[in-house]
């Protein structure tokens, strides 16, 4: 703590730490607003690559947030969606490029997937809706915020996914290090489809509304 | 100036695009490096897979069990400018058969010789490729390793598991004349024969036809190998032991 009070708002006003905290659950990304969707059923059969996927996400979203909020008063309105698109592609570029030089294998399960990063509607839906009009420590907070709730989302999906339908945890044989098998336990293969994945979403959001009364529709 | 104008608005895409290229270049230029010698290394750890080697130190593995890499051509061994391990297969079956210039691995493990064969061929989607390791007498499978960039999961893209994979083994590519190996449609019985998998009849048939074409170049070596090797292999005592086996389970 400082001794003289900055004439600015603190970094870590409440309401910065509320655009950090806010996605993370009464404004979460999948299980609210229900967007990135289709990567989520993808990358989610095993831990590691939803790991890696949620980690890209969170940079990409971050620093697309923090690059657009630094040109927010530059940019020509006309062109500003192909300004974005620009940034979060090359942005997904360079993610691509690292994880084929330094995570090859994790890179080839991702595969397009990556790529497809570009289309994530958290990423565009940020920056519109967000990094255009707001500071860039607001941005580069909102961005951490919205990353990391996706990439959670992801985490517990690939989890219950793994754990289940490979009895297995990173890739470590936690089922049959437990000795479940010998007693009669089978892997259940259905949590490797990708309708399990749906199906596990709508579990997350079920607990998340009965936790959070402030989501529930008024009927 | 006025940020809405045409003027910046042509000048601002220009320079960022213009700054964008400039930066995915430099990444790209300064990563490939990385990026080729994990290829390299997947390369090296599918040619040592199918001979049953698997570690960590991919390269030190290769440089100890891998002990020659040809050029086959026709049949043949012959010089070529390029070395064997960079021969680019998806090039080298696009030609004819006699004109193909194709590796061909020996490997020794415990005083077994082994021969890998890369292959190359076309699956539904896209290709699919992998190696096929052979014993010492040049016609028994030891194992195949297969992938794939882009068959259905779950239905063609089972190729590149075990389940598809280790029904290669002991398999035969040739009685008296090459014949390769036959994908079925669940009645897989014969030593040709491997069963294919449900739902993935192109990728399994393009399997078939992959090892069919991709070994071509190679059949006068092998059957000059299995000719060399025939004699010790025809062992009475193991036929004996054969029909002794089998009559106990009738």
């Amino acid at each position: 703590m400082s001794t003289e009070k900055p004439a600015k708002e603190a970094l870590f006003s409440k309401k910065n730490r509320s655009l950090l905290t806010d996605p993370l659950n009464a404004n979460n990304p999948i299980t609210v607003q229900v967007l990135g969707i289709c990567s989520a059923l993808a990358i989610t059969v095993k831990l590691k690559p939803a790991i890696v996927m949620g980690l890209s996400v969170l940079v990409v979203t971050t620093m697309a947030n923090l690059i657009t909020s630094l040109m927010r008063n530059m940019i020509p309105n006309r062109i500003r969606i192909i300004v974005q698109l620009v940034v979060v592609a090359a942005l997904v570029i360079l993610v691509d490029q690292v994880l084929k030089a330094f995570v090859y294998d994790v890179s080839k399960q991702l595969s397009v997937f990556v790529g497809l990063i570009i289309t994530n509607c958290i990423i565009m839906g940020r920056i519109e809706a967000f990094s255009l009009g707001n500071t860039p420590w607001k941005s580069v907070l909102d961005g951490l915020g919205n990353g990391a709730a996706y990439g959670g989302i992801l985490i517990i999906v690939a989890f219950f996914r793994e754990l289940l339908g490979n009895g297995t945890l990173m890739d470590y044989p936690v089922v049959e290090w437990m000795g479940l098998y010998d007693l009669g336990y089978k892997n259940n293969g259905m949590m490797l489809l990708p309708p399990m994945a749906l199906i596990v979403v709508a579990l997350i959001i079920w607990v998340q509304r009965a936790k959070t009364p402030s989501l529930i529709e008024k009927d | 100036m006025d940020i809405n104008s045409n003027k910046y608005t042509y000048i601002f895409a220009v320079v960022m695009v213009v700054l964008v290229a400039a930066l995915l270049s430099i990444a790209a230029t300064s990563l490939k490096p990385f990026q080729d010698k994990n290829v390299e290394l997947e390369k090296k750890s599918d040619i040592l897979r199918s001979i049953g080697v698997e570690g960590t130190d991919v390269d030190a593995l290769f440089a100890q069990y891998i002990t020659e890499q040809l050029v086959i051509q026709n049949g043949t061994v012959v010089e070529s400018e390029i070395t064997a391990f960079d021969i680019d297969m998806a090039s080298a079956v696009s030609l004819a058969v006699e004109q193909r210039q194709v590796p061909l691995y020996k490997a020794e493990v415990e005083g077994n010789t082994y021969y890998v064969l890369p292959l190359r061929g076309k699956g539904l989607w896209g290709p699919i490729w992998g190696y096929v390791a052979l014993e010492g007498d040049g016609n028994t499978i030891l194992g195949a390793t297969f992938g794939h960039k882009t068959e259905t999961p779950g239905l063609g893209a089972e190729i590149a598991t075990p389940i598809f994979q280790d029904q290669f083994p002991g398999k035969k590519l040739f009685t008296t004349a090459y014949e390769g190996i036959e994908v079925r449609k669940g009645d897989a019985a014969g030593e040709q024969q491997v069963d294919g998998i449900s739902g993935g009849t192109i990728t399994s048939v393009g399997v078939q036809s992959m090892i069919s074409d991709c070994l071509q170049p190679y059949k006068a070596y092998l059957m000059n190998i299995a000719a060399n090797t025939a004699a010790p292999m025809v062992d009475t005592l193991g036929l004996t032991a054969d029909t002794t086996l089998i009559t106990a389970a009738l």
